[in-house]
């Protein structure tokens, strides 16, 4: 009664093959990290040290350290944040709560989907114009981070939707016939238990903005400069474009230099990715329904 | 709160209901009446001409299969119609003969009307702050005061015994029986003159329904219910009056024992009640 049909015999086969093929296309997506990760280690660790980090470059960038690059990226990240987060979360929060489901609402949409897809060089000409130029910010840090800023503009908002929309409808009606305003039910309700899911959003932008080069080449980042910024006016450095050019534009550069401050790039972000999955599971286990 | 106003010496007997005569004595005007209420969504009509009134410190059950506009009426009874995206209500409706759509507001008329909804939502707050909620928002700050009150609605919710230990754990992690009785403390911890009972027992095990029916049976003397009920025998329970919806009209409005046996003006209703349909 219980013995095995013929057709039980292939779908057990057929069922061993297709496992196996995935598992395979899984391994398969993970060998680039792992080739990656691996050369920049072998390659790049002769060159790091506790002075390459915080010392200034010399003789033309082909000696000392990655201080300037390495604080200009922390700079521009920074802003960028502070630029976006504020403005993303609290449009994120008026077009889940509050925005009636109208023409309007839609062109807003249709809108953040298209930032989303424009390519980041055009976001770095965009920045050049409206922040360098018709601002007059000049090319500075605080033009490179509000570039850096409208490009993760799309992300924060988008992020910061879903993790507003996972909360159940029933809270929020709960919430409502208890007299509650939309504001107080936000507060009270929607946010704490979206806080996880905005917070991998914003972790998100930061590892991108760390990376990106093109919309803060022609807004504020430099090829080389002398002096540490001393505010947010000033030119910087940074990790994405000086990686960028050492490797491409400096004769003499030493064949382990290039190789740590990728090492080192990749370092933050993924850094940064792990605190976004570290907080995600933490805040997952004090998760409440 | 606005005393009920002179405009109502008798108790308007279920407007809509085809002047059954009441078997009780004479009360007070209606704590809530709706007259000629319609609903709907967009471009369909759930609910029409609905008549009905309801007495001070009286459960009335309303039955009927489902998408008969049961629900739908009851969020129009607290102006949730307006944070549901394009329901619309047409109609008077009455509380303590206040025309709840003039009320400037909106707040503080859900604060006087409790509800509970089918599943049970606990929200994901710890128990005490679940009950606490409400208070906190209409400004409530002392600990002494919100300690007592969630105290004596936990008791009224015939919940606190078993969580009086637990206060801070969370209130979403309860069984679906005790977020129910969570549910109906928080609902009383505003104090409602009216709550609003919507097919509570639906994910709820008949040890606990009973429970929760004893406990509306005793706030019955403090505050006025109406009970939205799939189960015909638990209006037979509780109910002293029942409405019977139908396709979004009402049927038929009436004390429920004379309904139960079997004087109706309507045969559908005995049709209902006897389990031919629905």
């Amino acid at each position: 009664m219980f013995e095995a049909t013929p057709l039980n015999r292939r779908n057990a086969r057929v069922e061993l093959v297709v496992k196996l093929l995935f598992l395979l296309m899984t391994v398969v997506l993970v060998l680039p990290v792992l080739t990656i990760l691996s050369i920049l280690l072998v390659k790049g660790t002769p060159a790091l040290s506790w002075e390459f980090l915080t010392t200034m470059p010399e003789k033309g960038m082909t000696a000392g350290g990655i201080l300037p690059p390495l604080l200009g990226t922390v700079w521009l990240v920074a802003g960028s944040v502070v630029a976006t987060v504020p403005l993303g979360v609290a449009a994120a929060i008026y077009l889940s709560e509050y925005a009636p489901d109208n023409w309007f609402t839609r062109i807003i949409n249709l809108a953040i989907v298209n930032l989303a897809g424009v390519p980041s060089i055009v976001h770095a000409l965009f920045g050049l114009g409206a922040f360098v130029l018709f601002f007059g910010f000049g090319t500075s840090i605080l033009a490179a981070s509000l570039t850096l800023g409208v490009m993760n503009l799309p992300v924060v908002i988008v992020a910061t939707r879903e993790a507003l929309q996972s909360v159940p409808r029933a809270f929020r009606e709960a919430c409502w016939s208890l007299g509650a305003t939309r504001w107080q039910t936000i507060r009270e309700v929607v946010l704490p238990n979206s806080f996880s899911g905005i917070l991998t959003g914003v972790i998100l932008t930061v590892s991108r903005a760390a990376g990106e080069t093109a919309p803060i080449m022609f807004t504020g980042a430099v090829f080389y400069s002398p002096f540490l910024p001393q505010g947010i006016f000033d030119e910087t450095m940074a990790m994405a474009l000086h990686l960028f050019v050492i490797a491409t534009q400096v004769p003499g550069v030493p064949e382990a230099v290039p190789f740590a401050v990728a090492l080192v790039l990749i370092t933050m972000v993924l850094a940064m990715n792990a605190l976004a999955i570290a907080l995600r599971v933490h805040l997952r286990g004090k998760k409440k329904w | 709160m606005v005393s009920p106003g002179p405009s109502h010496p008798v108790p308007v007997e279920g407007a809509g209901g085809r002047g059954r005569t009441s078997v009780r004595p004479v009360q007070g005007p209606p704590k809530l009446e709706v007259r000629d209420l319609w609903l709907g969504y967009g471009s369909r009509t759930v609910l029409r001409q609905v008549s009905l009134s309801v007495r001070e410190n009286e459960i009335l059950g309303i039955i009927g299969p489902a998408n008969g506009g049961k629900t739908s009426f009851l969020r129009a009874l607290n102006r949730m119609n307006e944070l549901t995206p394009g329901m619309w209500v047409r109609g008077q409706i009455l509380l303590d003969g206040e025309d709840i759509s003039r009320l400037p507001n909106v707040y503080s008329l859900r604060r006087r009307i409790g509800v509970v909804f089918p599943l049970p939502v606990g929200l994901p707050l710890s128990i005490y702050d679940n009950v606490a909620l409400a208070p906190r928002l209409a400004g409530i700050r002392s600990k002494a005061k919100l300690d007592e009150i969630v105290e004596r609605c936990l008791v009224r919710a015939a919940l606190w015994d078993e969580v009086k230990d637990r206060l801070h754990a969370l209130g979403s992690l309860l069984s679906g029986g005790q977020q129910q009785r969570l549910t109906i403390a928080r609902a009383l911890s505003q104090d409602p003159e009216l709550l609003l009972l919507d097919e509570f027992s639906i994910a709820v095990d008949p040890v606990t329904t009973m429970r929760i029916e004893d406990v509306l049976k005793e706030l019955k003397r403090e505050i006025t219910i109406v009970l939205v009920t799939n189960l015909v025998q638990q209006a037979r329970r509780l109910a002293d009056r029942t409405a019977f919806f139908l396709n979004g009209e009402v049927v038929e409005i009436g004390e429920t024992e004379a309904l139960f046996q079997g004087k109706v003006e309507d045969p559908r209703t005995l049709e209902y009640l006897e389990g031919k349909f629905g």
